[in-house]
């Protein structure tokens, strides 16, 4: 466990990264951006553990860091945290290119299907695959 | 520490047929072994991971804000467990400090439950974490993690948590495998020894 101050050893990552936008205009972007069909990337479930797979091989002229997550997720599904970790991307950060590679349709999400809702316990045929899982470790 | 400017994965990649992923949340003060239990079970090797906050102890949702000279990052650290060909479980460690506590609903929203571990050296730095969960109502038990040194029983360390004796109390050794492992599989019993209950008020 530990805090540090923001970009100690590249203080330009994350504004370049985001090219600075606001949440608000982000999502303006992402409208221009987005493609007829393509899901609105604000109706996506981005949970840390939902799991991003990549559609399609990532096209020249992408942002090196969107670029990242396609190359990331090119054999396998990775989860959002795992490509925060990767990237070496505050979780926020993440999110927000997530959107912008849905926007575009270049990656699929999996959101956590099983999840409990709040409040809830999680149901017991999850439990049971949960149990299976961890006694077979 | 991970890798700055690679953006490489490490470990083996998830089954493609993987499409639902769990998580539980193992909860404790700094140096209870936390990283240690997920390094312990997961089949990657333990990542960490930072989100943004203010110094104010207030998460944001506007990378804009970063540039604020106001906000540091809080880094947690995670592991993976593939359960079958569809499920994924993953484990996160939170700190329980007070001012950590704005990652609640990015931890906790939508996960199984959660594990407090326990340095008895440190009790004090549980109680905090305890609270919050029986606050929120988020199904936990408590593992003591047995380091070298003294020993005092697992009823001295209820009565020193407060804790209520419906909440399962254990004793693990966070550096083994299997160990961690059934630290876990508690968890889950519990969690379906509160279903019957649900069901037999």
């Amino acid at each position: 466990m530990n805090t540090r101050q923001v970009g100690g050893e590249d203080p330009d990552r994350l504004y370049i990264v985001t090219g600075g936008r606001l949440v608000a205009r982000a999502a303006a972007h992402q409208d221009a951006l987005r493609r007829d069909g393509a899901p609105n990337p604000r109706d996506a479930v981005l949970d840390l553990v939902t799991l991003v797979v990549g559609v399609g091989v990532p096209p020249p002229g992408l942002p090196t860091e969107h670029a990242a997550i396609l190359r990331l997720c090119s054999d396998g599904p990775l989860s959002l945290a795992e490509l925060s970790s990767y990237l070496a991307l505050p979780v926020t950060v993440v999110k927000l290119l997530l959107r912008d590679l849905l926007a575009v349709g270049r990656i699929a999400v999996r959101p956590p299907v099983s999840a409990p809702a709040p409040d809830r316990l999680p149901d017991l045929e999850t439990l049971k695959q949960v149990l299976v899982g961890l006694q077979n470790l | 520490m991970v890798q700055r400017a690679a953006a490489v994965r490490s470990g083996p990649p998830l089954r493609a047929t993987v499409g639902d992923a769990l998580k539980i949340v193992i909860v404790g003060g700094f140096g209870a072994g936390k990283t240690t239990l997920v390094g312990a079970v997961s089949e990657i090797p333990p990542l960490s991971t930072e989100e943004i906050m203010t110094t104010a102890g207030v998460g944001i949702d506007d990378p804009a804000a970063v540039a604020d000279k106001n906000t540091t990052t809080v880094a947690f650290d995670f592991g993976r467990i593939t359960l079958n060909d569809r499920q994924v479980l993953y484990l996160f460690g939170a700190p329980g400090q007070q001012r950590f506590w704005f990652l609640w609903d990015q931890l906790f929203g939508g996960s199984l439950g959660a594990v407090v571990l326990v340095d008895t050296r440190r009790i004090a730095d549980s109680w905090y974490a305890i609270d919050r969960l029986e606050h929120h109502g988020m199904p936990f038990i408590v593992a003591v993690n047995r380091f070298d040194g003294p020993r005092p029983p697992l009823a001295r360390v209820r009565q020193a948590l407060d804790l209520s004796p419906r909440i399962p109390l254990i004793e693990c050794d966070a550096r083994a495998r299997r160990s961690a492992k059934h630290v876990l599989i508690d968890l889950v019993a519990h969690l379906t020894d509160l279903h019957s209950a649900e069901r037999t008020p």
